[in-house]
């Protein structure tokens, strides 16, 4: 390297470096008196939309909790770790926040970093006997992890993708207007097992259901969505169903309303981040609909108050009514086995059953750790502002619950085979 | 049958004109300067949060216009402050100081719009749909892209080939000493071609930004498509960008519009691999399902076989 | 950062006065290296350490395996991290089947698997690609990273789609009674391949082909007129360092237990050419530290700012326009001065050069947080702490402090640079005069 003298610049670069590494070094060990929570998701780049919204909504929880006392007498505390949507990046900051005292460990984004989650876990209990983490799961919604890998140690609130599509094939069972379906799907785990569960339901519930197409796409990789709607365009299709999400979700959108396809969508996400936005610049009013726990502008009041309040304070709609049957129930878990050892808070989550956020009774299913509960089909588009408060990223359109899908409704079996330490 | 073909060939020339729009200021920064500017994206991007930040105050036309000279400014700012000053240690440090600057970009733009797709609307006096192919609606706003693209690509052929200031640009790069004894300031020549192709970024974004989604994430999602249009076309060809870009656009359309894999080319045979092996992935993956990353094997292809790509008459 | 395998003025001598000096010279900064290595675990006991410890030693196997050819050979490649990701993907399958039917490989030895993987991708692929020097060859190395990526996706018995496919190092053939279940252990498996692997890559660049690679990097067509091919000598370069790179990876696929798309990733690729870069590129070392420096940020940065990838690049950016010669450039050009014994004729000027870097630092930091503050957290209030400092960022006060210190450290600068230039140049001259610059 030929310089020839440093410049002042050359030094700053120098000492900056070191600096940032000096301001860096870890903190002291905290308090032990409280029960750690590591929320282990995105708090950084494309994913941290979603993944702060899901640190405030357990920081809104903690509070909420610690008010009425905690559980067995000690307060709560969530510690947010950054694992960037990457699931090695995951495993390091679960390995951090085991190493802060944290004995439960809570994630939901993206069932690539659950399973790589799942199975950390499974091999740190069986390596550190006596130190057992738990890992709640709120929101990746991968069937395999209550099925074939399923774990003593994971529990998960929200309803799995086939449970979603049950719910939503029983809500689909009796409109006889639906005659030809479009499958359009992400190219990853989740978009392949919901195309391949929407296949077999729809052809055990509508056998005259036509399933005019079957489209997998890859992964957030799609700029122009006009030739995936040219092909559903052609195929006369009258209903898509998706689980596409964020920028898949909007553009798909985009493109067909462009297009000017007339078709009703059936979709997991589109209440996501920007999905709201998207649907209110397509104009597609009451088009869109979307199967999930609870809507804000759901009937029990209580659940609005809450949602009220979690507006105020954040700014942000509420996504997340799961993560408060995760916490409440946590908190009761931990009341009821009056220890925060993790082998006995999993047995008093076995079998628990709980009244849910927005109403209605739901359970934790010992066989497979998942959590039924009674489910909603709502659309989107414009409310009555009296009956219907909330809307979405003010847009000014908001949910409108249609439908109310029955815990009986939701069941499902399992393939799973706990094994039980 | 001829339908689809249609409607198929109508997107793939919309798209391509749209990747050409996006792909000109790169590959103007790139045949002048010879920098490849990764942080072409983030410009792109910044063009369109700013247009979205003027088309809220005075509407979106005002915005076509302020936004490109904003982020042109910046750009040149950038290139006066710091790529100048990387220049002399050779086009990997220029092109490690646009990796960096991209990544800054980014956060910046997160914190000042914020994460979340922000309501970037097409102005009213364009969406319509202009016209109808079979029942397929082709919106106004489409055809203005079109329109906006093709006449950059007329003007920037112009301006390079026809004008003086073109002479003088394309002479500074091979011979940037006799430039500046002719008595051009080279420096000022390469500020401004850097705060022209910012510019033209910033056009792309303002006109993609409503059409698509405008958020914080669509630099890193646009991804290396851009370079592929660039390379493919031949570094430095601005016509060879065009051809490239309609290539791309049209073999994309295309390969979507197709369901056919292997498993039904080679149906008559009877062959059937066994299920979970390599060879049955490959037998069942559909044409529509590689169909995005065509445009890399096209990448690969051209360079091992023709560098120069399609119409560049260098390698580097 | 106390665990540089290398110290860097021992490297130096060896880079200088060369091998045929002796037995002790050059196997001194390596058991140097071995002890320090051996006695971190030690020192930073936490799993946390630990952990972070490994993490480093594997990407100093990557930054090393990349700098082979972007510092040695000149090859900028954007695609690394495919031989990273394929060694990592063999290495983990070969453990799945080494489990099931119990064939006798113990797990130390498996990070072989992932470099003969690596090689042999590198063998392929570096043949498609190495054809071409400069841009052409980035760019086909961009469209490769693509292309094998998504083929990813598309080949999901092989590569176990988005979730990859998970091993289980410990049920591999026991030698001793560790099971290398524990992250110490883990450390020390980590610790051993990464010296060897250093020691290997370091032993090549002394060897006649390290030479050639440089010939090839610095003018390729005077190495051709000496008589080598410089299309064969970047082949052969880019072979090995896939190989390492597969170590590397292996190393990764061990330590998680699991091999995923993520692995291959553009941002695995964009990371290691950062590390390389900040490290610096022109020496041995270099790459070393900035693999230590830059996972260390990676995995700690993002505790304590959630806009750690906008300083992560802004010191990208300082080191490539200030410092283009990387963090182990900026040391070693002192040491013709410490050899020359006249170094303490810089230390003032650089001394008080400390304060308007610390000011200048502060202020940034404070800029960049405040607005953080303000502009996204809008929701916690303006109320923060920064340096152990609570302060209300909605005051005009901190913002008048913020630009003090901005101005200050400007003004400072300004005063101080002068000295430092006129130190420099006197040390440097003195040095020359004792023959100590070259």
């Amino acid at each position: 390297m030929k310089i020839s003298r440093p410049s002042r610049r050359s030094a700053v670069a120098r000492i900056a470096a070191a600096g940032i590494a000096l301001a860096t070094g870890i903190g002291a060990a905290m308090a032990q008196d409280t029960i750690k929570i590591g929320y282990i998701d995105p708090l950084s780049g494309p994913g941290a939309t979603v993944g702060e919204v899901g640190l405030k909504t357990f920081q809104f929880l903690v509070e909420e909790l610690n008010a009425k006392g905690g559980a067995a007498g000690k307060k709560f505390e969530v510690i947010g770790y950054d694992n960037k949507t990457n699931p090695q990046e995951s495993l390091i900051q679960a390995q951090k926040a085991v190493d802060a005292g944290a004995r439960i460990i809570t994630q939901g984004n993206g069932s690539g970093v659950a399973a790589a989650l799942v199975d950390w876990v499974n091999k740190y209990n069986e390596r550190n006997p006596g130190k057992e983490v738990l890992y709640l799961n709120y929101a990746a919604v991968d069937p395999i992890l209550t099925n074939d890998k399923c774990s003593f140690w994971h529990f998960r609130w929200d309803a799995n993708s086939d449970i979603k599509m049950e719910a939503l094939t029983n809500y689909m069972k009796p409109k006889t207007n639906i005659k030809k379906v479009y499958l359009i799907n992400q190219d990853y785990s989740f978009g392949q097992s919901l195309r391949a569960i929407a296949r077999t339901m729809l052809k055990a519930k509508r056998p005259d259901i036509e399933i005019v197409g079957d489209e997998l796409h890859p992964l957030l990789k799609v700029t122009d969505f006009s030739p995936y709607i040219a092909k559903i365009k052609a195929s006369g299709a009258d209903t898509v169903i998706t689980g596409n999400w964020s920028q898949d979700f909007a553009l798909l959108l985009k493109a067909a309303a462009d297009a000017g396809l007339n078709v009703e969508w059936y979709t997991y996400y589109a209440g996501g981040t920007g999905g709201p936005t998207a649907i209110k610049q397509t104009g597609l009013n009451h088009k869109v609909y979307a199967i999930v726990e609870g809507f804000p502008n759901g009937e029990l009041a209580a659940a609005r108050e809450t949602e009220k309040a979690f507006r105020a304070k954040y700014n942000s709609t509420n996504f997340y009514p799961r993560a408060f049957n995760e916490m409440r129930m946590l908190a009761a878990a931990i009341n009821k086995a009056n220890s925060t050892d993790g082998a006995k808070v999993a047995a008093a989550l076995e079998d628990m059953k709980f009244e849910v956020f927005d109403g209605g009774e739901g359970q934790m299913r010992k066989d497979d750790h998942q959590f039924f509960q009674p489910m909603y089909l709502g659309s989107f588009g414009d409310i009555d502002k009296a009956k219907e408060p909330f809307d979405e990223e003010g847009t000014g359109w908001g949910w409108r619950q249609l439908a109310k899908i029955e815990l009986k409704d939701t069941m499902l079996p399992t393939t799973c085979k706990m094994v039980r330490p | 049958m001829l339908e689809l073909v249609l409607i198929s060939t109508l997107n793939g020339v919309l798209y391509g004109l749209l990747l050409f729009l996006m792909a000109s200021g790169l590959t103007l920064i790139f045949s002048m300067m010879g920098v490849l500017n990764f942080a072409h994206a983030s410009f792109y991007m910044l063009g369109a949060f700013v247009g979205y930040q003027i088309s809220k105050w005075a509407g979106f036309w005002p915005g076509l216009i302020l936004a490109p000279l904003i982020v042109g400014a910046a750009g040149m700012l950038v290139e006066r402050f710091g790529l100048r000053n990387v220049h002399k240690n050779g086009h990997v440090a220029e092109l490690l100081f646009t990796f960096g600057l991209a990544f800054v970009m980014e956060e910046l733009v997160q914190i000042v719009w914020g994460k979340a797709p922000v309501d970037y609307r097409v102005p009213a006096l364009l969406d319509f749909p202009a016209f109808t192919l079979f029942t397929t609606n082709y919106p106004a706003y489409k055809l203005f892209m079109l329109a906006i693209s093709l006449a950059i690509f007329v003007g920037l052929f112009a301006m390079l080939t026809r004008t003086r200031i073109g002479l003088i640009v394309q002479a500074a790069l091979t011979h940037p000493n006799m430039v500046a004894h002719l008595g051009h300031n080279v420096p000022l020549i390469f500020m401004s071609v850097f705060g022209v192709g910012a510019g033209l970024a910033a056009i792309a974004g303002v006109i993609a930004g409503p059409a698509l989604v405008t958020q914080s994430t669509m630099a890193a999602l646009l991804g290396p498509i851009l370079f592929v249009v660039v390379v493919v076309g031949g570094l430095g060809s601005l016509s060879g960008a065009l051809v490239a870009s309609l290539l791309i656009g049209l073999l994309q359309t295309f390969a979507i519009s197709s369901n056919a894999s292997m498993a039904d080319l080679f149906a008559f045979s009877g062959f059937s691999p066994q299920p979970n092996t390599i060879m049955n992935d490959l037998w069942r993956v559909s044409v529509a399902q590689i169909a995005p990353i065509l445009p890399y094997l096209l990448l690969v292809l051209m360079l091992m076989f023709r560098p120069t790509g399609l119409m560049g008459n260098r390698e580097s | 950062m106390s665990d540089i395998p290398l110290p860097k003025s021992s490297v130096t001598r060896v880079s200088q006065r060369g091998a045929e000096k002796g037995l002790p010279w050059w196997l001194l900064p390596w058991l140097a290296s071995a002890v320090v290595l051996l006695a971190l675990p030690f020192i930073f006991r936490s799993d946390t350490y630990l952990t972070v410890m490994s993490l480093m030693g594997i990407a100093i196997v990557f930054a090393l395996s990349y700098n082979m050819m972007l510092g040695q050979t000149g090859m900028l490649s954007f695609g690394h991290a495919v031989y990273y990701g394929l060694g990592a993907y063999f290495v983990v399958h070969t453990m799945n089947w080494a489990i099931a039917t119990r064939a006798p490989i113990p797990l130390p030895l498996m990070p072989l698997v992932g470099g003969f993987a690596g090689l042999a991708f590198a063998i392929i692929f570096g043949w498609l690609s190495t054809k071409r020097s400069g841009t052409t060859f980035s760019m086909i190395s961009l469209g490769l990273a693509e292309l094998v990526g998504s083929s990813s996706l598309i080949l999901r018995t092989f590569f176990g789609g988005e979730e990859g496919v998970t091993t289980n190092r410990t049920k591999l053939l026991r030698l001793t009674d560790w099971t290398f279940g524990s992250q110490f252990q883990m450390y020390y498996l980590i610790a051993g391949w990464c010296l060897i692997s250093a020691i290997a890559m370091y032993a090549l660049t002394r060897t006649p082909f390290g030479r050639m690679c440089n010939a090839v990097r610095e003018n390729p067509e005077r190495a051709q007129f000496v008589g080598y091919n410089p299309q064969v000598v970047r082949y052969i370069a880019f072979c090995l360092s896939g190989f390492f790179a597969g170590v590397a990876g292996a190393l990764a696929g061990i330590n998680f237990e699991l091999a995923n798309a993520n692995l291959f990733g553009a941002s695995q690729s964009g990371t290691v050419l950062l590390a390389t870069f900040i490290g610096g590129i022109g020496t041995f070392v270099g790459p070393v530290l900035g693999a230590v420096l830059v996972s260390y940020l990676q995995v700690m940065l993002s505790d304590i700012t959630e806009v750690w990838q906008l300083y992560f690049g802004l010191m990208f950016i300082a080191v490539v326009m200030f410092a283009p010669g990387g963090l182990a450039g900026l040391v070693l050009m002192h040491v013709p001065l410490l050899r020359a014994g006249v170094l303490g004729r810089v230390v003032p000027s650089y001394l008080l050069a400390l304060i308007p870097t610390a000011m200048l630092l502060v202020g940034v930091v404070m800029l960049i947080e405040m607005t953080v503050q303000l502009a996204v957290k809008q929701s916690e209030g303006p109320v923060m702490k920064l340096f152990g400092v609570a302060f209300n960022a909605n005051l005009p006060g901190p913002w008048l402090v913020m630009l003090m210190l901005l101005a200050g450290a400007f003004v400072l600068f300004r005063l101080i640079s002068p000295r430092m230039g006129t130190a420099w140049d006197n040390a440097r001259s003195a040095a020359a005069e004792r023959g100590m610059v070259v």
